[in-house]
């Protein structure tokens, strides 16, 4: 980072104001270029904005009484950490942010933005997810992320901590955009993905460092994640589901929402079907969507995903009657025929290839999302 | 005057002889008791003053003095009422001391003078033989337990009356009375008839778990959701294992009669027992407690199955009291007054949910969030997985098989494979200490469990694999052992190895990852 262009600490004070919407904030920075000024405004100026709310003014008075000495610290700590913030419109400010309603004014990360010019793609989906849809969206982001496509998501549990796994394994650029401070690792079991994510792409907030989730501030998240792509798919959802709040953030913005379909009846596939039947586009496979984004497809990076498997007799018998919803032995052993035995030998004999996952224990599913023709 | 009678007091499931002295003088009329009486030893007094009135015996006024030794034990018990009463009556002179010499008594009195069972009589049977008695009286309702200590007579007590001209009975034609002749009660080995597993449809998986675990007396676990068969299958289990043998048979019927539930043993005397006790239990219920120690639910499934349904719903003390006694195969219960051990060797098996709808991984069902699946899981400490040998997932059966017509094996075909299995175990065991595979010991895993090539690189594999823990991976080799055992194979192989694998320990990671 060049040295000279760094925020001043009244910056990083006054982009990490959580009360104030990022469309107020970039007003009164526009009234007041210098954010010492709004730090060092009395009552009796700021009683004169009209636009703000008595409370907002109470905050942000409030706010400033916070001494310098903590500013400074609240700095220091940023620069230690490696925690870089990117303003409105100023350096490193995603341009694809500019133009969407309400953009947030600061943006605070770790590791570095999605490249302007490359193609983004937010993968998001429920938390408490099947193994169907962690395959697809672990399947998605392998594939995307193996274009050179960047996948962002939310760092959540379930589909978007697949999207994100996906991508990681791919070696490509991910990017995690959080409801609380960059610092701040939510859910905790995700604390893995968290430094690899950082590592391979970057960790985004509009809050402050330090800052603990609150529930206010997923949705609200949720607008930069769909801000910072081209297009949005959504894996799995429920009826009711943070990943719709996202597509409809997409529709407002102008991006492409993608759907992919789960089977009819399925409680976790009620949102995601909704919003084909609304007229969303049908993700197939990381390739069709991609070339329907008008992406050219390096068809030497997907074929290599398919090699040709040669599998005995039995062992394709088993590995037919697996799909992407978790069987277990019983179930296979009744619908294959086989004794428990050669049951076994078969799965280790699969497991062995790559064919097969044993999602939970004892259960399986195939890991190819087409599979054998 | 001065007499003497024995009887004896229950201490654990040992019993130890005691001397009931009485001494009646002139004086002022009292009635003293003295030698460390618990308080319903002191109430012995009343019963038996109104005992004695109401069977017509009229004593003069006078001072009796009763003393219990040994002084320094606690007496507890209500068995002695009867002893006392013959010991007063004898120091009145109304019976000839005689009469009463080299018998041990022991009863309650109600107080129209009849006597009523009383708990803990077959291990005071044994204890008077032992200490050579020949002759013990027992309320009638007793006297079949009396009567299993071989080489001892029994003399059936009905009320004061009775006893006082029956001893006089024996002491003129003791040719009368028939020694006991060791155990008569049916030995109908399949006492719990009403379950089987000819009845459980479909669950291959699971039954074959219930027979490996039976065969090497594994500890089990059943994950799955509510009424997918766990219960059933548990109390199956408990049908195939081989029957007791006579030694431990009488072991077992000692803790029953302790806890005067004798009756209980009586049909199917040979039959392992199987208890379920329910997840609001305590911890005295489970491992036995009281001021005076009384064996709890584990040592009355000593040799038999110990079923915990809903194991995430017992308190966390209740089932970490498990540890102990799973690795020792008994409780230890120490008192002010001394430790009580009791036996306690079970097959523990355990039912759950796989969360708290039941439903995971089932997600069209179950929305449980991977922070509560976690908390679910996390009941159970480490500690006490670690002593589970094998893990099995039930799923719910489609009513078509439930319905389905396929014969299915009996519990005797089984009970069959799992009797061969542990003979060759017993074989492989002689001269050690061992009984089972699931007791083969960490330094003895290389001489009991050798390896064909195939099988140890599987597991090694797997081990990297897995991310498995040592413990696991030696209750791997533990139960591929059993599993090898079960198919007559000197060797382990890699297909023994496979299924051990498919049994291994819930992955708490694993299902985290929701």
């Amino acid at each position: 980072m060049k040295k000279e262009k760094r925020p001043s600490k009244y910056e990083y004070w006054f982009a990490g104001l959580a009360f104030l919407t990022g469309r107020k904030k970039i007003r009164l920075k526009s009234i007041f270029p210098d954010a010492e000024e709004i730090y060092r405004m009395g009552q009796a100026r700021l009683s004169q904005i009209s636009w703000l709310t008595k409370r907002e003014a109470q905050l942000l008075l409030e706010a400033g009484t916070i001494p310098e000495g903590k500013l400074e610290e609240e700095e220091g700590y940023c620069i230690e950490n490696g925690i870089h913030l990117a303003l409105w419109r100023g350096e490193g400010y995603p341009k694809r942010l500019v133009h969407i309603d309400n953009p947030p004014y600061g943006l605070f990360y770790q590791g570095e933005l999605p490249k302007e010019g490359d193609l983004a793609v937010a993968i998001v989906g429920a938390r408490e997810c099947s193994a169907y849809g962690r395959q697809v969206a672990g399947q998605a982001g392998f594939c995307l992320a193996k274009q050179g496509v960047a996948v962002i998501s939310g760092m959540a549990s379930g589909i978007d901590g697949a999207g994100h796994r996906g991508a990681l394994q791919a070696k490509g650029g991910t990017y995690g955009v959080l409801g609380c401070g960059v610092d701040v690792c939510y859910p905790a079991v995700n604390r893995e993905l968290y430094g690899e994510v950082r590592r391979a792409g970057g960790i985004v907030s509009e809050y402050p460092p330090h800052m603990q989730p609150r529930a206010m501030f997923f949705p609200q998240r949720n607008r930069i994640i769909s801000g910072m792509s081209d297009a949005v798919v959504v894996v799995e959802a429920r009826k009711k589901s943070g990943a719709l709040i996202t597509a409809d953030f997409a529709l407002e913005q102008g991006r492409e929402v993608y759907a992919a379909p789960g089977r009819i009846g399925d409680a976790l596939s009620q949102g995601a079907n909704r919003l084909i039947r609304q007229g969303a586009g049908i993700f197939l496979s990381p390739e069709d969507f991609l070339e329907e984004l008008g992406f050219f497809v390096n068809s030497a990076g997907a074929s290599a995903q398919k090699q040709k498997l040669s599998l005995e007799k039995s062992e394709r018998l088993v590995y037919s009657c697996l799909d992407l919803s978790p069987k277990n032995l019983d179930e296979l052993m009744a619908e294959t025929g086989l004794s428990f035995p050669e049951l076994m030998e078969n799965l280790e004999s699969l497991r062995g290839k790559g064919c097969i996952l044993e999602v939970y224990k004892n259960y399986y599913i195939r890991t190819e999302v087409s599979g054998l023709a | 005057m001065y007499s003497i009678v024995s009887t004896a007091i229950v201490c654990g499931i040992q019993s130890i002889l005691v001397q009931v002295e009485a001494d009646v003088c002139d004086g002022m009329p009292s009635f003293e008791m003295v030698g460390v009486l618990s308080s319903e030893v002191k109430e012995a007094k009343e019963r038996v003053k109104a005992a004695l009135r109401n069977s017509g015996i009229k004593l003069a006024p006078k001072k009796i003095t009763v003393s219990l030794y040994p002084a320094d034990i606690r007496k507890t018990g209500t068995g002695f009422d009867l002893p006392i009463a013959l010991a007063v009556l004898s120091a009145y002179g109304r019976v000839p001391k005689k009469f009463l010499e080299g018998i041990l008594f022991a009863g309650e009195l109600s107080l129209n003078g009849e006597l009523r069972p009383t708990a803990g009589i077959l291990p005071m049977a044994f204890a008077a033989r032992e200490a050579g008695k020949r002759t013990i009286c027992v309320p009638k309702g007793n006297i079949r337990e009396a009567g299993a200590v071989k080489g001892l007579t029994a003399l059936p007590a009905q009320d004061l009356n009775q006893v006082v001209g029956m001893v006089e009975e024996f002491y003129r034609a003791p040719g009368k009375f028939q020694p006991g002749d060791g155990t008569k009660w049916e030995r109908q080995q399949e006492s719990q008839k009403e379950w089987d597993f000819a009845d459980i449809h479909g669950q291959k998986v699971l039954k074959r778990a219930c027979e490996v675990a039976a065969a090497g007396r594994h500890n089990m676990l059943m994950v799955g959701a509510p009424g997918a068969g766990k219960t059933m299958a548990a109390k199956a289990t408990s049908t195939v294992l081989p029957s007791l043998t006579e030694e431990e048979a009488l072991e077992l019927a000692k803790i029953y009669s302790v806890s005067g539930r004798f009756g209980q043993r009586e049909k199917g005397f040979l039959a392992r027992p199987f208890r379920s006790p329910h997840h609001t239990v305590t911890v005295a219920g489970l491992a036995g407690g009281g001021a005076v120690p009384k064996p709890g639910e584990l040592s009355l499934a000593h040799k038999g199955v110990l079923f915990l349904d809903e194991l995430t719903e017992f308190k966390r003390p209740v089932l970490e009291v498990l540890r102990q006694p799973l690795e020792e195969r008994l409780i230890r219960i120490v008192r002010g007054s001394g430790v009580y051990v009791f036996p306690a060797d079970v097959m523990l098996i355990g039912a759950m949910n796989p969360c708290g709808c039941g439903y995971y991984p089932d997600r069209n069902r179950c929305a449980c969030s991977t922070a509560a699946i976690g908390r679910h899981l996390n009941k159970l400490s480490r500690p006490l997985l670690d002593r589970i040998d094998l893990t099995v997932e039930v799923k719910r059966l489609p009513l078509s098989e439930i319905l389905s017509k396929g014969a299915q094996e009996t519990s005797a075909v089984i009970r069959r494979r799992v009797q061969e299995a542990q003979d060759l175990q017993r074989k492989r065991f002689a001269g050690s200490a061992l009984f089972y595979n699931s007791q083969i010991p960490v330094s003895d895993m290389e001489r009991f469990c050798p390896m064909e090539q195939g099988a140890k690189k599987l597991l090694q594999d797997s081990f990297e694999r897995l991310e498995m823990s040592a413990r696991g991976y030696h209750r791997t080799l533990r139960v591929a052992r059993t599993i090898a055992d079960l198919a007559h194979s000197g060797k382990i192989c890699k297909i023994h190895i496979m299924e051990s694998l498919m049994y291994r320990c819930i992955d708490k990671k694993a299902w985290e990852m929701g």
